[in-house]
Parts: C-alpha cells; structure tokens; sequence
C-alpha cells in the first residue's frame, strides 16, 4: 500500500515522493510541496482535519483530501 | 508632481512585513484608493529620499507567485507587465522573512526574470540570532544579482541604509537570476523567434494567466502555441521545480541555521490554541470579550455624540436667522451628520480587533480549528474571517472571501455574509432596544438590554450558518475542491501598523457610508418640508378653524400645524401609500417612512426618524430617542414603539437586506445580477414574514 501524508503520525517527517499533477493545486507547489522535498505533521486539526504541516520550511494547513494525494516515504528513525 | 517621483514597488508572500515596511517608508504620508473598476485596494504613498530625491511607493497586494489566482494577485502581474503605466516600478522591492527565505525568493526569481531593477530586502533580521540563522550576504548578492537591505521593520533597523539603496535603483541588476526556460528548450526558443520584441517570461506569463496586455493579445499569442492544460500545468511544474532547485543551491552556501539554538515557541502556542477543546473555548472567550468591549466602551462616546448633535441643532436653530436655509442645517444637515458620526467609536472598535486578530497570527489558527465544523454547511475555515469581519461592515468582509479558492464555498459565504450583525444595524438595534426592552438586571449580573443585543448577534450568526446549509443542499456547483492556508509565525501585533489600520478602514466608512446618508438626510427634509397640493398649501388655515372648536392653546397649534403638514408632504404621501403593507408587522407611516429611506442602508434609519420628528415638533433639545418614546397612535393613544412593534422591527432589519454597496459588491464579486437579486429577494420577504409572524404573536 502507498503511504500518502494523510497518513503520517504527528511528528514524523517522511520525504514527497509524487502526486497527480492535475489534482494538486499549483499554490501548493508554490509553497514548496515538490517531489524530494520534506514534509512533517505538526498538529491535526481536532476532528481529524485539516493537517498542520511543516512542507520545506513552509508552515500551511491542508485538508486531508488533498494530503491522500500526496505520496510520500518515511524517514525512518535511528534508535 | 507625481510623475517626477520615482516609482518604488513592494512586492512580497502575505505575512513578511511588508505592510510595516510600507509604513516605516512613507509613515502616515498614505493614500488609500482602489483600482479602476475592481475593489483591490491601492495603497500609495510618500517618501523622502536621500539626495532630494522623492518617492511614490507602491504597496502592491501580496502574492506568492506570479501565477495570479485572485484578482488582489492580478494587480500585481498586470501592473509588472505593463511598462506604460504611470506607477511602472523604477525600482522593485521583494520583501522577504528571514526565517522563510527559501519559500520567498520563488516570488524573487520571477520578479527579476521580467528584467526590473530588484532589491531584495531581507526583514526580521532582529530574529536572526534567536533563531541561529546566519547568512552571506556578499554571496547572495552576487548569486541572486541583486543588492540585499536586511532590516527589522518591526524595530526600525536598517530603514535608513534602505532608503540609501533604493536612490542607487539605476545601477542595481535588471539581469534574470536563472533561465527557467531550459524545461523546454524548443517551444520556448520558437516562442520567442516568433515574438522577438518580448520578453520571454512575460509571453509564459501571458500564455499561462488570464492576462491582456497592450499590444500583446492573449489570442494572437496563444494559436501556435497553444497547449492543454495539463501539458502547461506539467511544464508551469517543472519551471517552479526548477526555480527552487536553483534557490536550495544558492542557499546551501548562502545560509546557515544552527537548529540547536532554535527554541520553538510557537509550538507550544500551537497545542494549545489548536487544542480540541481549550483552542474552541479561548475562540470563544476572545469573541466574548470583543462584542462585550465594543458595546461598553462605545456606549459613553456614542451618547455624547448624539447629544453634542441635538445641541447643535438647537443652537443653530436658535442663532441663525429664521429661513429655509437655516431649517434645512439645523432640521436635515446637522442631524444627518450626527447619524454618521455616532459610528466611528464602534467601527473603530470592531477594526482595532480584527486587526489584531489577523496581525498576530491568530485568525490563521481560528481558520484551522473550524474548517471540519464549517465544511458542514458549506463552508471552508477561511469563511470564519468573513463572518467574523461582517460584524463591522459586509462590504470588507465580502471582499475577505476572495482567498477562498473552492468556488462554492466562496459563494455560499458571500451570499450569507450579510446576515451577520454589521455596524449598521446597531444603532437601530440600540436605539429600538432602549426604547422597548427595560433595562433591568437578570441573575445579578446580566443586562437585559445587553443580553437582547447579543441574541440579535446569534441570531445573525445562526441565520448565515443556517441559510449556508440550505444553499448547500440546494446548490449543484461542483468545483475541484483545495484548501492551502499560511500558518504565520506569531507576533506581537505593532501599535503603528493596528493604529494605521484602525483610521483608514474608519476614514474609508465614513466617507464611503457619509456620503450617502448626508444626501438621504437632505433630500428627505426637502420631501417633508413640501408637498403638492391644497391641503400642504392651507394647513394653517385649516387647523386654525379646527382649533378654534376645540379651544387648543398656541403651542399645540403649532404642533398640529406641524404634524399636519407633515402628513401632507410627499414623504408623508409616500409613507402613507406603504402604510397599509407595514401596518400587519406594527408600523405607522412615519416608521415606513424610515424604511423607505433606509432601503439603501439601513443606518439611514435613526437619521430618518430623527429628521421627520425634528420637522414634526417644535422642541430641538430634546434627543432622537425622547422623541420617539413619546410618539404615540393618533386613534388608540397607545405607544408606536411598543414591545410588539419593536421586536417586529428588530427583526426586520435583522434579516432584511437594505445595503445598496452590499448588492453593488455582490454583484461585482459574483460577476452576475442573478445573485445579489436572489440574495435581496430571499431575505427581504424573510424579514418580512419573520416580522409579520412576531408581531401578530406578540400584540
């Protein structure tokens, strides 16, 4: 199963791998949210939604239906 | 003479300063205006230069690329492409944040790709060291072919060298900093053999954005090379993958951050007021305390005012020889004028909160924690704002929509926007509540007055979440759905910036909403003051012999004669024809009367009433609201303004649309007729079913 930023816990940062181009909007690239760029959950939004992310140094909200499209790998951690 | 100046632009992302650093330019040496035919605001002003050079400094909205997706960022591009316009930058300033530098300069690369001498100002240099940042600023300069001002607009440094700088604007750089068009090399070679005149980017910016400049037609541009929207999306991609390929590779070197030194406050802040129970409590709180604020500390300057008006009038009336022109200063100019002025301290008020609200980074973490709540109805998170800031007028909270880019959530709110509670409505609701609601205290602490003014607050609230819910049922519009917003860094709103904010937002109120009521006020004392026909005409000799059976004394002859005349002018006709359509909701003519004229805006209101009493009687010092207690049916002798009547009233204008500039700025943002009509339509037969139920129960 593809792991997609909807999917991370809080905290974790993980490395944007591919989305489709025809779903995300180009101000969300503008904002840095470009393939091999990285991405951390800082805060969900109670209910669930949206997401508070930190993409690239940038700090923005985004809903969870257009987090579902954005395809990512986890960093893993070192213990 | 303006066109000696030089033209300074500010160009930069939403939340990097560059509001304050327009401020510490031109102080509050400012013009605010707006753009032909749209409503973006234009802000110009002034500054001195080293060398008695002087400048016009152009604070352009902000934007994070030139990709527009809203008119605000449409004004920039259209600005930028245009050499001929009279505020063409000689000099461009891109104002930067030092902690999101990487994220900035995209905006940067695409400014100087249009080949205008940029400088790029680095702001909140004071955060530097706090935050373990540190840069090579002789590097940058060299890398990004610009010279770089770093300042602090918040703590006043580095304005001076700054100012120094932009007198130099015709030695710095006009050289793009990358060639972006390597993502494809032949279209954009055959782009620019086929126009070798252009600039290259401004051909991209033209195939890619809804644009016309000049010569330069999109239609004729875009035949040959016209490609679908994926293909130009896939490329427009690549180029700001390319652009930030290049920023990464220039600040590798060009910047360092010691990430040990950063203590990360804002997190903390962060948990708690995104919190899933405490950050809808503190929202709450904070609401509380501002519309508990604005009515407690309003209410003394408010009735001062109103009575600083009445005793104008009566001086004018008293000292100014007897005539038409002095009737119409101190029965119609002087009273209308009052109606405009007892807004400024609630206005003032209201905008002093919003704009701490949003200056400190606060109205961004509002907007996350209600998002999944308002999508319910219909609604995005950023409709908060909106909702939030019609409290003071629709007409900037209707134009607050426009950074919602689902084009359905956009519309719902606009169309429910003028539900809620403006500044407009108060001083009916005020002025109606003291007269029928006693002011007694309930559970010991609760102001009844007070407490009634607050559920017309909900109800407002309530009726656009509710009427939300029933558009979005209704309404068939699908549209790609995104929601992207900002969280700023948290800062401690500035003094300077809030207190600008607060009197432009008051002065444009004023003078926009002023102008309207003052030429209502007039007209209307004309129409009272005269009426067609016999009756007007021989009023006195028609009382008189009236009187004469009933033995009156002379001071209640004059006010027959008055009242009399009163009824026979052409408001009075006018209110009179109404009257049978109000009198089911509880009003009399001269209240149709108020209706009538405050059918454009509803503030007109208590202007009107205190226009046609001040015409109607004959004692000038008494205040609008002693007035109107004392008006009472001419048949049963009871009072007009009863608590049947008045609730009915309340509601009225709770519900119904009297705002002209509303409908004028619905009309403009929905580009279509069929919106604001359907809006006036709805809530006007609202208002009055609503009004006509409520007084009939209550009678």
């Amino acid at each position: 199963m593809r792991t997609t930023i909807n999917s991370l816990k809080k905290s974790e940062k993980a490395i944007i791998k591919d989305f489709d181009i025809d779903i995300i909007p180009l101000k969300l690239l503008e904002m840095g949210c470009l393939p091999g760029n990285t991405v951390e959950l800082l805060q969900i939004a109670p209910f669930g939604d949206p997401l508070y992310l930190d993409v690239n140094g940038s700090h923005l909200a985004i809903r969870v239906e257009t987090a579902r499209e954005i395809e990512v790998e986890i960093i893993k951690t070192e213990f | 003479m303006i066109h000696q100046n030089i033209n300074v632009a500010l160009i930069g992302n939403p939340n990097v300063g560059k509001t304050s650093v327009f401020n510490q330019l031109t102080g509050l040496n400012q013009q605010v205006g707006n753009y032909p035919g749209i409503t973006v605001e234009k802000k110009i002003g002034f500054c001195k230069l080293p060398h008695n050079i002087k400048a016009n400094i152009l604070d352009l909205p902000g934007t994070y690329s030139l990709n527009a997706s809203s008119i605000d960022e449409n004004v920039v591009i259209e600005l930028l492409l245009n050499k001929n316009d009279k505020l063409y930058p000689d000099v461009a300033l891109v104002v930067t944040d030092v902690e999101n530098l990487k994220r900035n300069l995209l905006l940067f690369t695409q400014i100087k790709d249009l080949e205008i001498p940029t400088i790029l100002v680095i702001n909140m240099a004071d955060r530097m060291e706090s935050k373990g940042i540190s840069l090579d600023i002789p590097y940058l300069e060299e890398q990004l072919k610009t010279k770089i001002a770093l300042i602090s607009s918040r703590k006043s440094q580095g304005i001076e060298e700054l100012k120094n700088l932009i007198v130099t604007y015709k030695s710095i750089s006009a050289e793009p900093c990358l060639n972006a068009s390597i993502i494809d090399k032949e279209y954009f070679n055959n782009l620019q053999k086929a126009f070798p005149d252009q600039l290259l980017y401004k051909l991209w910016l033209v195939i890619t954005q809804d644009v016309n400049f000049l010569n330069l037609e999109r239609k004729e541009i875009q035949g040959p090379f016209t490609k679908s929207h994926t293909e130009l999306k896939r490329l427009q991609q690549q180029e700001t993958i390319k652009r930030y390929q290049f920023i990464n590779d220039v600040l590798k070197v060009g910047l360092a951050v010691d990430s040990s030194v950063a203590k990360d406050f804002r997190s903390k802040l962060d948990r708690v007021l995104t919190h899933k129970f405490w950050g809808y409590i503190i929202f709450f709180v904070i609401l509380f305390v501002i519309f508990q604020s604005i009515f407690d500390w309003s209410s003394v300057p408010m009735d001062f005012i109103d009575s600083t008006f009445a005793t104008l009038s009566t001086m004018a009336a008293e000292h100014l020889p007897e005539g038409i022109l002095t009737d119409l200063i101190s029965q119609g100019i002087i009273p209308g004028i009052g109606g405009i002025l007892i807004f400024i301290p609630q206005i003032a008020f209201l905008f002093l909160f919003i704009s701490i609200l949003e200056e400190s980074g606060y109205m961004s973490r509002v907007v996350f924690i209600m998002d999944k709540i308002m999508r319910r109805f219909g609604l995005s998170g950023k409709s908060v704002v909106p909702l939030i800031s019609g409290t003071a007028c629709a007409i900037p909270a209707i134009m607050a929509t426009r950074n919602i880019e689902n084009w359905k959530e956009r519309l719902i709110t606009i169309l429910v926007t003028p539900f809620t509670t403006c500044s407009a409505r108060l001083p009916v609701y005020a002025i109606i509540i003291a007269l029928v609601i006693p002011n007694h205290r309930v559970l010991g602490f609760l102001n009844l007055q007070g407490l009634t003014l607050m559920l017309l607050y909900l109800l407002g609230f309530g009726m656009a979440i509710f009427s939300a819910y029933v558009l979005n049922k209704v309404m068939k519009i699908s549209g790609k759905t995104f929601f992207v917003v900002e969280m700023p860094n948290y800062k401690l709103p500035l003094f300077k910036n809030v207190a600008i904010n607060v009197i432009e937002k008051t002065k444009a109120f004023i003078s926009g909403a002023g102008k309207i009521i003052l030429a209502i006020s007039i007209i209307l004392w004309f129409l009272a003051s005269y009426g067609p026909g016999e009756k007007f005409k021989n009023a006195e000799t028609i009382i008189s012999t009236q009187a004469n059976n009933h033995s009156l004394s002379k001071t209640e002859i004059n006010n027959r004669i008055a009242a009399f005349k009163l009824e026979n002018s052409y408001i009075g006709i006018m209110g009179k024809t109404i009257e049978p359509v109000i009198s089911p909701l509880g009003y009399d003519w001269k209240i149709g009367i108020a209706i009538i004229s405050s059918f454009a805006a509803r503030e007109v209101f208590v202007g009107t009433l205190a226009t046609i009493y001040s015409v109607g009687g004959t004692d000038n010092e008494t205040t609008i609201k002693n007035k109107m207690e004392s008006e009472i049916h001419p048949i049963t002798g009871a009072k007009i303004f009863n608590f049947a009547s008045g609730i009915s009233l309340l509601l009225f204008y709770a519900f119904a649309l009297q705002c002209a500039s509303t409908l004028a700025i619905t009309k403009k943002e929905t580009n279509s007729w069929k919106w604001p009509l359907g809006q006036l339509i709805f809530m006007s037969s609202f208002a009055y079913i609503t009004a006509l139920i409520a007084f009939q129960i209550l009678k």
